[in-house]
């Protein structure tokens, strides 16, 4: 559905992106992470054709996007990270005007903007300019924009960023709703934990360069290691020593509590439960230590900062 | 064909629907239309009533006749003045308010977008145009019963749209290629100016009663417009306009692309001049239509022999060759300073020519060295229709060997450097476009211009003089 090839861009000497391969089949949401500055949104461009790659391609709904372009554009919905309104438009108008634009004739433009305007709550200010529309407003119109030709393939440049809670929960509810109707998304976003919630895959991206790629698992796995669990007691253990199956290994431990990690918790966990319960130790509760994407996306900028600075 | 332009223009008009549906919110916009086409057309009926009045109680009739005619023109033309706002801010400004990147996501193609935007910044002052010219004529029947004539008539409205078209195309072109609005209205200045001097150069026109020079008005506006058009389409580039967000001087880029391509990896003198004659060969086509332009010039000379017949006390060579070697040795002109001062002479109109045609699609370059051409053609043939053929063909053959090259290669380079606005090559700025242009340009100049200036400057002063003395002495 949407293939990259060492796709890259350079700006007068500096690579903006640096020979990015990405991969996604239809109804996958992949979240790309970055610093400001990273090459998301040159990337993005790229993949609605608005940015030639200076190397490598890009295949797009089956489409190249230097060859195709056109179509590549039709294909794809892109929320653009400033959202670009006409101000003196009233919400319905504008979403017209973009129908038109996308080919779509009028009874579609009518069903589809009613549609998403009642899916966004906006219904009430269809005819209000946009002009006087709250950041949060603008979000969802230019949301609703991206969406109106049903495209296969949608490109969101942070969201969800000037929303209210309640406004976020139901952006985030639509795209979940659109990955389950096969649709392809790229999200660009700082807030890890939204691309938590929404990503099948994760892609961090560091002055232009992947450095880290992969589903959430495969990359906490990667950069973090096996998962942490905690096992506490119910009293002070008094110098019992506990000792864990072969394929675990302790963190750490305390007067009731230890700390450990395995990568076949399914075989150890039962494994330890029983041996401790075999043993009469008071077990309160055996739970897994979350690794959050946050420290996930951490300790790829910090691996890709000791890997530059060795280079040096 | 007509397929073809009638599915690119539906999706234009989506564009320009809904920006003049914009442009119908904006009170600014609408304010100075309404008083353009109203008001003003008012204010030119008063002034036309006041001056037929004048003329009828002083007499000078004339006067009166060629002010309403002229005044229809001036209220033709004022409200199209606002489509110059409108299409400064098309592109730039959708880009400063950063609603840009939408519409360049969309499928609409490069053609359609431009056109979309063309479009809306035409029709509206256009129609406000003709609204005015209506209420003036209006206002003149009802005052004093005048009523042009339909030719008059057909050529203002042609002459309001076609100025109206290329004010617009031109302001598209600055609009696509600047990244601020102030700098796009900075820029306007090229063609504000122009404009200014051709309405006072068609207001001396009507003045002068001379309405048929009108139509070459129309002819050159419409060339100019497509060339505009063309640049602007050539030129239009998605990626430049969201990529560019400051219009920085580099000085350092500049010099750097100007060298690279000056130099054009040559590994020694030879290569390099193999390089120069090889952009000679290339410019073969270019050559060649300045030959059929230089060929003109010269038969528009011979053509004004009758018109313009030489005082015959002028033709008097009676002892000519003794005067004419006098006054050249008074001046020293058989001299090296001499030379030097006829090849400073020529590399400033080449310059001179260079400048202009850059600015004017090589057409203002072109026309300057057709000017030589004019006089050379008007004096030959004098001289000829005197019986003088030999002192003709002494005057200018010798150092005309090697001048009139000189001239073809030089209109070449100019026909090139014009064209490179409107046909840049792919993978290239504007500003890369023109420096490497720019750069073939000196090549040409250094590698063959000069040494042809040089060579046809001593022949100049050290072979024709004596040459022509000699043949005018026998």
């Amino acid at each position: 559905m949407l293939e990259t090839h060492d796709l890259s861009k350079q700006f007068d000497g500096f690579w903006a992106v640096d020979g990015v391969n990405l991969s996604l089949s239809a109804g996958e949401v992949l979240a790309l992470l970055g610093p400001n500055g990273a090459g998301k949104t040159t990337t993005v461009r790229m993949l609605t054709s608005i940015l030639r790659p200076t190397r490598g391609r890009a295949i797009v709904n089956g489409y190249d996007v230097v060859l195709q372009a056109d179509r590549v554009r039709a294909s794809v919905g892109v929320l653009t990270e400033q959202h670009g309104l006409y101000n003196r438009m009233p919400a319905h108008e504008y979403l017209d005007f973009f129908g038109q634009v996308y080919g779509l004739d009028a009874h579609q433009r009518k069903q589809r903007s009613d549609r998403l305007l009642h899916d966004f709550g906006l219904e009430k200010s269809r005819k209000q300019r946009i002009g006087e529309f709250s950041k949060g407003m603008r979000q969802k119109l230019a949301l609703a924009r991206a969406l109106l030709h049903d495209p296969p393939i949608l490109l969101l440049d942070e969201p969800t960023s000037a929303m209210d809670p309640e406004s976020a929960r139901l952006v985030r509810d639509t795209i979940k709703r659109l990955r389950s109707s096969k649709r392809t998304i790229i999200i660009c976003t700082h807030n890890l934990a939204e691309a938590e919630e929404l990503a099948d895959k994760i892609a961090i991206i560091r002055d232009g360069r992947i450095i880290a790629q992969g589903t959430i698992a495969s990359l906490k796995l990667n950069l973090l290691g096996p998962t942490e669990y905690e096992l506490r007691f119910a009293s002070p253990l008094n110098g019992t020593k506990i000792t864990l199956p072969s394929d675990a290994e302790e963190v750490a431990h305390g007067e009731d509590w230890i700390r450990y990690r395995t990568s076949q918790p399914e075989l150890v966990n039962p494994a330890l439960l029983r041996d401790l319960l075999s043993l009469g130790l008071p077990v309160l509760s055996l739970q897994q230590l979350p690794h959050s994407l946050e420290r996930v996306y951490l300790q790829a900028i910090q691996n890709s900062e000791k890997m530059a600075a060795a280079n040096v | 064909m007509f397929e073809w332009w009638r599915s690119q223009l539906g999706p234009a008009l989506i564009i320009t629907r809904r920006e003049v549906r914009d442009q119908f919110r904006d009170w600014r916009i609408i304010l100075p239309v309404v008083a353009l086409t109203i008001f003003f057309p008012g204010l030119m009926n008063f002034t036309a009533g006041q001056a037929v009045s004048f003329v009828e109680e002083y007499g000078a009739p004339i006067i009166g006749e060629r002010l309403i005619p002229f005044l229809l023109m001036v209220v033709g033309f004022f409200p199209i003045s606002v489509s110059l706002v409108i299409a400064l801010e098309s592109f730039v400004g959708e880009k400063e308010r950063r609603s840009i990147e939408p519409l360049l996501s969309s499928p609409l193609t490069d053609l359609q977008l431009y056109i979309g935007k063309l479009l809306a910044a035409t029709i509206p002052p256009l129609l406000a145009s003709y609204l005015g010219i209506t209420v003036y004529l209006i206002g003149v029947y009802i005052q004093i019963a005048w009523t042009p004539t339909p030719i008059l008539l057909i050529q203002i409205l042609l002459l309001t749209t076609i100025q109206a078209i290329v004010m617009v195309s031109g302001a598209v072109v600055i609009s696509a290629q600047t990244t601020s609005v102030r700098a796009a209205n900075l820029l306007a200045s090229f063609i504000i100016i122009p404009v200014a001097l051709l309405i006072q150069g068609e207001s001396i026109v009507m003045f002068w009663g001379r309405y048929h020079v009108l139509w070459w008005a129309i002819l050159g506006l419409a060339v100019i417009a497509i060339l505009l058009i063309r640049t602007g389409l050539a030129h239009f580039n998605r990626e430049e306009m969201l990529g560019r967000e400051l219009d920085v001087l580099n000085l350092r880029w500049i010099w750097r692309t100007y060298w690279q391509a000056l130099v054009a990896q040559a590994r020694n003198p030879l290569d390099w001049y193999k390089s120069v004659l090889g952009i000679a060969l290339s410019y073969r086509w270019l050559a060649g239509m300045m030959v059929v332009m230089l060929m003109t010039g010269f038969l528009v000379g011979v053509a004004q022999v009758n018109r313009f017949p030489l005082p015959t006390e002028l033709m008097d060579l009676d002892n000519f060759d003794q005067r004419f070697m006098g006054v050249l040795n008074a001046w020293g002109f058989s001299s090296v300073a001499g030379a030097g001062y006829v090849i400073l002479h020529n590399l400033r109109v080449i310059v001179l020519a260079s400048v202009l045609g850059l600015f004017s699609f090589g057409v203002l370059g072109v026309i300057v060295l057709m000017i030589p051409m004019v006089m050379l053609g008007y004096l030959l043939t004098n001289l000829i229709m005197a019986g003088f053929a030999s002192v003709a063909v002494a005057t200018v053959l010798p150092h005309g060997i090697l001048e009139i090259p000189v001239m073809i290669l030089t209109g070449a380079a100019i026909i090139r450097l014009g064209a490179t606005l409107v046909a840049p090559a792919k993978e290239m700025s504007i500003g890369e476009a023109v420096l490497r242009a720019l750069a073939d340009w000196t090549r040409i100049l250094l590698g063959l211009i000069l040494p042809l200036l040089i060579g046809a400057a001593f022949i100049e002063v050290m072979l024709t003089p004596f040459l022509t003395a000699l043949v005018m002495g026998r």
